[in-house]
């Protein structure tokens, strides 16, 4: 089984995915019998993975690239998907990724794994950065820090019992220099934190 | 011409195209510069910058694999500038890449190891503790020691632009960078073991050969791949008389450089534990070890015996056609000296009706490279990527470059390229397909039907699937209708031939096969039919073709190679005949040979006897033995010379494979132009036949070596072959 659909020159359809039922034309795609060649175990089904909302989200970032460059809409999916599905990406939610825009499994896996901005491994449904860098740090980035960690009870680069929180570490700078301290939770920014600000926004996180 | 570029490299002027790039230039003159990441055959990355060279008035040392040339370019390989870049980007290299060269495979043959005695330090000045990365399992072919990988990307590109199917990807990043397929995964495509050639060091590795050998133990001998009819260059490196790996043979208009892992891997079959090691005869129902001469005798008086009670039509000789060119010529000789027309080698054909109007051997109809370039290819009854894998390849290329490939199949196969249109079997069979395609054709044409179909093209209902797939055949300057192995199987072979022929005709288009077996071409140039001889030359009296053969239940039988009656002979009756036979003398490396057989010869494999091959475009390609002849099995051909001798046959006295091969040439040339008869079968008008059957061979099941290969048998292929059908292990 192999979901590769050979850059075909149509437009994808509004709201709805190529499936190769160009009156038998085209390469088997998606949903049609493993054949047993080269893939990527079995099939999982796009839409039972992906939400309404997910796949709704998909078709439009889609309709952004030109049909033979689907690809770059992949970091855009697997946003929606790890947003939709609870914080991180599931081997299933990468492959149904796969399926529905027409890609080599792989070629989605590279895609989570490079960004940090995607998780692969279970952690809390809501991620916490808290920038700790040069103007943040200046500003009190690290007590903003210190607060989180001791309100949730987690340390940085763990999740809440609960399932609840993800304290992120921070990567690099998130340039929102001219209002720090800032955080941002679900890549949402908050700036000019204080404490008081802090608990007010995760208290709105269930 | 405005496409030409004036370079200069090192102070030397060089002539250069417009687009090239630098190292292209200097490849093409030359000039040596290293690279890892780098390879002619497929997309540029400059991810490895091995190849740093300095180029004047560029601020920085630029990467000779992705720099354009451009006019009055001055570029220096070897400068203090280059050298210095040269060596920075090794010492980057070398930080990370472990110092286990005495125990890795690819030590004494790795890029790596050759660039660093040329650029590298003697000592390092990195202290810090070297990365690990965990070895990855990708199946049974390829082994892995990914902490050796450089990261430069030729395997993944591989399996992107080549396989096209990306299996192996770069995950993570940064530091934690690692090559692999993120989840546990074998690479399964046909042609995945290339990987371990692209792989400049010792990440991925042949694994059947795993500390096997070291490579400068062996010795290498050039090959033929017998497996299918593309006659792939391929290389032997044999240790102590051992084969102990096969690798490509570059040969840009055959194989360019790669090998499907089928031919990579059979080698296995050649050592198998049921190899012959002596001859024997059967007595009192048993086989019985003897030595050569005893069965050699035997089989000489047995066969003179019946010929002469009998007469020789009471003996039938059957070749597998992966047997060499000179074994072919010599048992033709043999069987036609004992007064037998009966010989064949088409042993899965069962329609053999329109085989008076052959062409001289079933040809591609274009140069294997020229597949490249193709405007249209139609293929009929073919799993072309199993059974070909190296012209799917050639023809995926041709599909990239915008050329329209079409498939009649009676089932669906997957292809890693635009198909343009695929007509399954959707309940009618190939033969109503292609009807229809002709019908299509005809009516766009304007002109009227061949007669040959004209009653049937009566009947056809052409969809707007054929209208196209027509379309495409009459356009371009390069189109193909190829018939494929499957096509060649069905029992109503002969009609799909007519139609295709008539199809070639009314849109121009070549008329081209996929032969089964490596020489099964050679097969037909020295006349191994029933009713040819060499050069196509027609046989008075012709002989009984392979199904014939077994339904009339001869005296005696000569199998010739390695053949399993039961896996590779389309005639159900076969067994039933050879059980049935007075006297059956079996010629084959394998035991199970003596299931059957009274007596049994061992003879060698394709890699134990010098031989030529013809592949599907008429190319002859000689080699000698590469590995000693495991026990006391001896190459066909001197069997044969032996046995001719010993029944007095006159044409035997050859004391080298080379004087058979210009005995053939030499009677090729007098047989004189062959000319194919006219076809003058008309199809009649009919029922449709409904769904035909699937008539396809697995691709690691084709012959007995393949089948007896460890490594192919537990790829993914493999073993859903055996899980499906249940065939032995």
């Amino acid at each position: 089984m192999t979901s590769y659909n050979p850059p075909s020159g149509h437009e994808p359809a509004p709201g709805g995915r190529q499936t190769g039922h160009d009156g038998g034309k085209s390469a088997p795609g998606p949903g049609e019998p493993d054949s047993g060649t080269v893939g990527h175990g079995a099939p999982h089904g796009a839409s039972s993975v992906l939400s309404e909302h997910a796949r709704h989200e998909i078709d439009h970032w889609l309709t952004k690239f030109p049909p033979d460059r689907k690809r770059s809409a992949v970091i855009a999916a697997l946003r929606a998907v790890q947003h939709d599905i609870g914080g991180y990406l599931t081997k299933e939610a990468m492959d149904a990724v796969a399926e529905y825009i027409g890609l080599p499994p792989i070629q989605v896996y590279e895609v989570a794994t490079f960004y940090s901005m995607f998780e692969t491994k279970p952690v809390g449904r809501h991620s916490i950065s808290v920038c700790t860098n040069i103007s943040c740090m200046l500003c009190g980035g690290e007590e903003m820090l210190s607060h989180v960690e001791k309100r949730l009870g987690i340390k940085v680069g763990e999740s809440t019992p609960d399932g609840r929180f993800f304290l992120k570490r921070e990567e690099e700078c998130l340039a929102a220099c001219n209002n720090a301290p800032m955080m941002m939770v679900d890549h949402v920014y908050y700036e000019n934190l204080t404490p008081e600000k802090i608990d007010e926004i995760l208290d709105r996180h269930k | 011409m405005s496409d030409e570029v004036n370079i200069e490299v090192n102070g030397v002027p060089m002539k250069a195209r417009k687009g090239q790039m630098v190292i292209q230039v200097t490849d093409a003159n030359e000039v040596y510069v290293p690279r890892f990441c780098y390879h002619e055959k497929l997309p540029i990355a400059a991810n490895c910058r091995m190849c740093l060279v300095e180029v004047e008035k560029a601020p920085k040392p630029l990467p000779a694999c992705a720099t354009p040339v451009a006019e009055g370019m001055k570029v220096f390989t070897k400068s203090p500038k280059a050298i210095a870049a040269q060596r920075a980007v090794m010492e980057f290299l070398l930080i990370n890449h472990p110092l286990d060269c005495p125990i890795c495979d690819q030590g004494g043959e790795c890029e790596l190891q050759d660039l660093a005695m040329g650029f590298g330090r003697d000592i390092s000045r990195y202290s810090e503790r070297k990365r690990v990365v965990k070895d990855k399992n990708l199946g049974p072919l390829v082994s892995t020691d990914m902490t050796r990988c450089i990261h430069c990307t030729r395997c993944v590109r591989f399996t992107q632009d080549v396989q096209g199917f990306q299996e192996l990807g770069t995950v993570g990043r940064g530091e934690m960078t690692e090559i692999g397929t993120f989840i546990e995964k074998s690479v399964d495509h046909e042609l995945s073991a290339n990987i371990i050639d692209l792989c400049p060091v010792g990440a991925l590795n042949n694994k059947p050969y795993r500390y096997r050998a070291r490579a400068w133990e062996m010795t290498q001998h050039p090959l033929i791949s017998p497996h299918d009819a593309v006659g792939t260059n391929i290389y032997a490196h044999v240790l102590r008389g051992r084969v102990m790996r096969i690798v490509p043979r570059a040969n840009e208009d055959v194989n360019e450089t790669w090998i499907a892992d089928r031919d990579r891997f059979s080698y296995q079959g050649m050592y198998s534990d049921d190899r012959l090691l002596k001859p024997s005869i059967r007595e009192n129902g048993v086989l019985q070890e003897t030595d050569w001469e005893t069965a050699l005798q035997k089989v000489a008086e047995k066969l003179g015996r019946i010929a002469k009670q009998h007469g020789g039509a009471q003996i039938g000789a059957i070749a597998s056609p992966n047997s060499t060119l000179e074994e072919l010529h010599l048992l033709a000789r043999l069987a036609r000296g004992l007064g037998s027309a009966n010989l064949d080698h088409r042993l899965r054909r069962s329609d053999f009706r329109d085989e008076a109007s052959d062409p001289l051997f079933p040809s591609l109809g274009v140069a294997i490279k020229d597949l490249e370039t193709a405007n249209s290819v139609l293929v009929v009854g073919s799993n072309l990527r199993k059974e070909v894998p190296l012209l799917a390849h050639r023809i995926r290329k041709a599909a990239l470059k915008g050329g329209k490939v079409s498939f009649i199949n009676a089932q669906r196969y997957d292809y890693l390229f635009p198909v343009a249109g695929y007509l399954a079997s959707n309940g009618i069979g190939s033969l109503e397909h292609l009807l229809a395609v002709a019908a299509a054709a005809v009516t766009a044409s304007g002109k009227s039907a061949p007669a040959s179909i004209a009653a049937r093209v009566a009947q056809a209902q052409p969809n707007d699937t054929h209208k196209a797939i027509a379309q495409q055949l009459s356009e371009g300057e390069r189109r193909l209708i190829l018939l494929g192995a499957i096509a060649q199987r069905d029992p109503a072979f002969a009609d799909l031939r007519l139609v295709a022929n008539a199809l070639a005709e009314v849109t121009g288009a070549t008329l081209g096969y996929l032969p089964e077996g490596g020489n099964a071409v050679g097969a037909h140039l020295v006349g191994f039919l029933p009713g040819r001889t060499v050069g196509g030359q027609t046989v008075a009296s012709p002989g009984l073709n392979i199904a014939d053969m077994f339904a009339a239940k001869l005296k005696a039988y000569i199998l010739f190679g390695a053949i399993e009656p039961k896996l590779d002979v389309a005639a159900e009756n076969a067994a039933a005949a050879l059980d049935g036979a007075e006297f059956v003398v079996a010629l084959s490396p394998y035991s199970t040979a003596a299931q059957f057989a009274d007596v049994v010869l061992p003879i060698g494999t394709f890699a134990e006897t010098a031989g030529t091959y013809v592949n599907l475009e008429g190319r002859w390609q000689s080699v000698p033995g590469a590995a000693a002849p495991v026990g006391e099995s001896r190459p066909g051909w001197k069997v044969l010379r032996v046995l001719g001798n010993l029944l007095d046959l006159p044409g035997f006295e050859y004391t080298a494979a080379d004087q058979i091969t210009a005995d053939i040439r030499k009677a090729l040339d007098e047989a004189g132009a062959f000319t194919a008869k006219a076809v003058t079968r008309t199809l009649q008008a009919e029922a449709a036949t409904g769904a035909s059957v699937v008539r396809d061979v697995p691709i690691y099941q084709v012959d007995a070596m393949v089948r007896r290969s460890a490594a192919l048998q537990n790829t993914r292929e493999g073993r859903e072959t055996r899980a499906q059908e249940g065939v032995r292990a």
